[in-house]
């Protein structure tokens, strides 16, 4: 065969194999997505897959059983919070006041997380009044 | 002392800018100024040097008057960590980057003073654009040497989870990677705009290339070892956006290693390469930018940062700049040769490539997703691990037959016969790999799993013929044992065969990859003090729970006793724990108690490692019970805490020592009435093996990045060449 032809042939399998791939990835990556919600959006939903983002109201947290309850609320904190109910592994990271994302759906006003979703933010940055706080416990020696 | 740091850093601002424009004088042929510029950067250098030695001492002596360290560390920080710290502070990682970037382009330069003198003063600029950038950023964004007034009693500390010598070598060792690869690039625009497009300027920086692309990938390495061994998690890789940015680079770059030598031997490939070092640079500063950022949601995100938008703009100029000046110099970027034949090992070399970029395709359109579906569909949609295994899956697996054919191929052309003569072998040692895994372990269930085993099977059988061919050539002509032999194949190619190596290791990492997350078991158990539970063949038993308080870590531990048996022999004694920090963290309302078991707390896993892989488990008490002790003890305390007046100083440290009293009231009552525990038990097969593969590979690119002996003695042969031929000259 003519190798300007080869060429060509090649030329035209590749594109063909990253234009099948291309349009693969679109269309899956649109039908697996699940939305990104905050608690407030979702406060009258039902039913749809969703991601949720949004911080642990401090004091919410509950360990029920291998169940843990607590909710979330908005980023500026201000709206109203969802209550969440999740199973499964917990990140170290989890506490009241940490920015958290979490899969699953809503069922009867309450967010009903996929198994293992839980996922919390690397808390590398802390605000420095943190220490002068009177809140904070010290372990004494004895 | 600090004023001094702040000088020197102001200092190395303008030195970087003056080496910039000399550079830049310097490319019209004058070497006075081009030599400026290269001393200009060794000061830079210098410069930046002093800085870091002044923030690590203030971290050192915890000197709490600078913001860094008052953010990031504390007079309790053990001492190792307090020299790890500087870089877990955004401020500590810019000068971290700078830093490196001033030692590695120093070295470049240093290596390359008395070679290409048309590209070195262009790489200088660039080089020296970096450096003003990113000086620039500490002076103007993010300053290292911020002071705080007042100053604060105490540190905020180090977060616990990130004391862990992993966690300290992982971020300089993903910095110095992403650093390192902006020498190869910043050379690969020099040899652009001169129009300089042989391989020359590849021999020169391809060093520096293979260091980046090994940093990164032990720093992506030691990362997922953290993540396993410190997250309570349980799992090595989650596809998470900033895991994500340091693997795109470092697959891109894995491509450019692989590609540089095609145009090294063939000619050929020059567009292609000059486009993935552009790419891996790009992609290295996206990494850099995307932790800080915060525009994806990520378990990295670190806060809102002010360091995005400029970083953001040097990414879009080194984009579109290097678009534009390839798209300007692709005449001058014609191939030297074509390729001969489909059998050859540029064309299994292009393959990889190509299966190599369209992994961080896939990667890159996973992890942006949301920034494409908020522009199509005005809402931040996400991809999670499904989707991203989905793709990765069948591509790694192509990848890896690939890379056991690649080696056994010659270049330009091999014929069909010998082809099959070649592959004949290793694909029979496959052949039986996998059937006898299909017939004799319930592999066959995982068909993906499966058909990877068999093409690493390929790969490693591929590589042992590689060296078994080797070392027979070399007995041939120099003798010796076998064992002389396969040293002196090392000697004479470290390149080649210290990348073999890295092929081996990768190998094994990937089919520990595909085993333990296709076969591995999950169980959430809740037991109480004396129950058990079968996992697999394992029977777990909850012995008894163990409480520890330790006043110098300001910590206390829940822990428990489990013992294992398997097919009911005794296995393993394992401790699983959870540790409460005091002091750090955000206090969660609802008195100081409360907030300390609501706060800061990280998971100790007990974990049995064999070679056939972990028998891994992490344990959440369930504090339920110990709520009415809790809140009784919040109450009193709040009630006392309200009569102190602020600046009592002894009243504070009676209130901090009725804290420590109710802790270890609460501890004792734990032990005496234990409530039950949730445990996570994973069953792991040869998860052992992805950090044996990691570890394989690493020292495989170390002995690829060694000088060669004979390159060393070539090099001096040079220099008394050189000097013969000026003496000949003058005389």
């Amino acid at each position: 065969m003519d190798p300007n032809v080869k060429r060509k042939i090649r030329l035209v399998v590749a594109l063909s194999a990253a234009v099948l791939l291309a349009v693969g990835l679109i269309y899956t990556s649109f039908s697996a997505s699940s939305e990104a919600k905050q608690p407030s959006d979702l406060l009258n939903a039902s039913g749809g897959s969703y991601e949720l983002t949004g911080i642990v109201v401090p004091g919410s947290i509950q360990h029920r059983g291998s169940e843990l309850n607590f909710r979330m609320a908005d980023r500026d904190g201000s709206k109203p919070s969802l209550p969440v109910r999740y199973h499964g592994e917990i990140p170290d990271p989890f506490q009241g006041g940490r920015e958290v994302i979490v899969r699953g759906t809503v069922a009867d006003g309450t967010f009903m997380a996929d198994r293992d979703s839980l996922i919390t933010k690397c808390p590398s940055k802390y605000t420095t009044e943190a220490q002068q706080d009177p809140q904070h416990v010290i372990i004494t020696d004895n | 002392m600090i004023t001094f740091g702040a000088g020197c850093l102001i200092l190395a601002f303008a030195v970087a800018i003056y080496s910039g424009v000399a550079a830049l004088l310097g490319t019209r042929g004058d070497r006075r100024f081009a030599d400026s510029a290269r001393r200009g950067v060794y000061a830079f250098a210098i410069l930046l040097t002093i800085c870091v030695v002044i923030i690590e001492a203030a971290f050192a002596r915890t000197d709490l008057s600078l913001q860094v360290v008052a953010d990031h560390s504390s007079t309790t920080t053990p001492a190792f960590y307090r020299f790890t710290a500087m870089w877990s502070s955004q401020e500590g990682s810019l000068l971290l980057w700078a830093w490196v970037l001033s030692l590695t382009s120093s070295a470049v330069l240093f290596a390359t003073r008395n070679k290409h003198r048309e590209i070195t003063p262009w790489a200088t600029a660039v080089l020296m654009g970096l450096g003003a950038f990113f000086t620039g950023l500490m002076l103007f964004a993010a300053s290292p040497f911020a002071r705080l007034s007042p100053v604060p009693p105490e540190g905020v500390g180090l977060e616990p989870l990130l004391r862990h010598p992993a966690m300290a070598i992982h971020p300089p060792m993903l910095y110095t990677g992403y650093v390192f690869f902006a020498i190869p690039f910043a050379f690969a625009i020099g040899a652009l705009i001169t129009r300089r497009t042989d391989a020359s300027w590849i021999r020169s920086t391809r060093r520096f290339a293979l260091i980046a692309w090994l940093c990164l990938g032990t720093g992506i390495l030691l990362g997922a070892r953290w993540s396993y061994s410190e997250l309570g998690w349980g799992g090595y890789w989650g596809w998470d956006p900033v895991e994500n940015a340091s693997l795109m680079p470092w697959l891109v770059g894995t491509a450019f290693l692989h590609s540089i030598m095609v145009q090294e031997r063939r000619g050929m490939l020059k567009v292609w390469n000059v486009s993935l070092i552009c790419m891996t640079f790009s992609l290295a500063l996206l990494g850099t930018f995307l932790v800080r950022s915060g525009i994806l949601d990520s378990i990295h995100a670190f806060g809102e940062s002010t360091v995005g938008g400029p970083l953001l703009v040097l990414i879009g100029v080194v984009i579109v700049g290097s678009t534009l000046l390839i798209v300007s110099r692709l005449p001058d970027l014609r191939s030297e040769k074509r390729i001969e034949s489909l059998v050859s090992r540029e064309s299994i070399f292009l393959v990889n490539n190509l299966l190599l970029v369209g992994l961080a395709a896939v990667i890159f359109w996973g992890t942006f997703f949301p920034l494409i579906s908020e522009l199509f569909t005005g809402n931040k949609a996400s991809l999670a691990a499904p989707w991203f295994n989905r793709y990765t899956t069948p591509l790694a697996i192509v990848l890896v037959l690939f890379t056991g054919i690649g080696p056994l191929f010659a270049w330009r052309r091999v014929s069909v016969g010998a082809a099959g003569r070649l592959l004949a072998r290793p694909a029979i040692a496959a052949g039986l790999v996998t059937a006898a895994l299909a017939a004799f372990t319930d592999a066959a269930s995982h068909p993906f799993a499966l058909v990877m085993f068999g093409f690493a099977a390929f790969a490693l059988a591929a590589l042992v013929q590689e060296f078994a061919r080797g070392a027979a050539a070399y007995r041939s002509l120099s003798g010796g044992s076998y064992g002389r032999a396969l040293m002196g194949l090392f000697a004479r190619n470290r390149r080649r065969y210290g990348g073999y190596v890295v092929h081996a290791g990768l190998a094994i990492l990937l089919i520990a990859v595909a085993a333990s997350s296709s076969f591995q078991t999950s169980r959430d158990l809740r037991l109480r003090p004396g129950q058990s539970a079968v996992v697999d063949n394992y029977t777990i038993t909850y012995e008894r729970p163990t409480a520890d308080i330790n006043p110098a870590e300001q910590r206390l531990t829940f822990g428990s006793v489990l013992t294992v048996t398997k097919d009911g022999k005794p296995y393993a004694t394992l401790y699983p724990s959870r540790n409460y920090f005091a002091g750090v963290g955000t206090p969660a309302g609802g008195g100081p108690i409360r907030s300390f078991f609501e706060g800061e707390a990280t998971s100790e896993v007990g974990r049995k490692t064999t070679v056939g892989g972990d028998l891994w488990t992490s344990m959440i008490p369930d504090l339920g019970p110990l709520n009415p002790l809790i809140g009784k003890a919040d109450r009193k305390l709040m009630a006392i805490g309200r009569g102190i007046k602020p600046g009592d100083v002894r009243a504070q440290q009676t209130f901090g020592a009725l804290q420590g009293l109710a802790i270890r009231k609460i501890e004792q009552t734990y032990l005496h009435d234990p409530p039950p525990a949730n445990f996570r038990v994973n069953v792991n097969p040869l998860v052992t093996w992805i950090w044996v593969g990691g570890a394989i590979a690493v020292i495989g690119g170390l002995v690829a990045i060694w000088p060669a002996p004979e390159a060393r003695r070539r090099r001096v042969a040079d220099v008394y060449a050189a000097r013969l031929a000026r003496d000949l000259g003058r005389a």
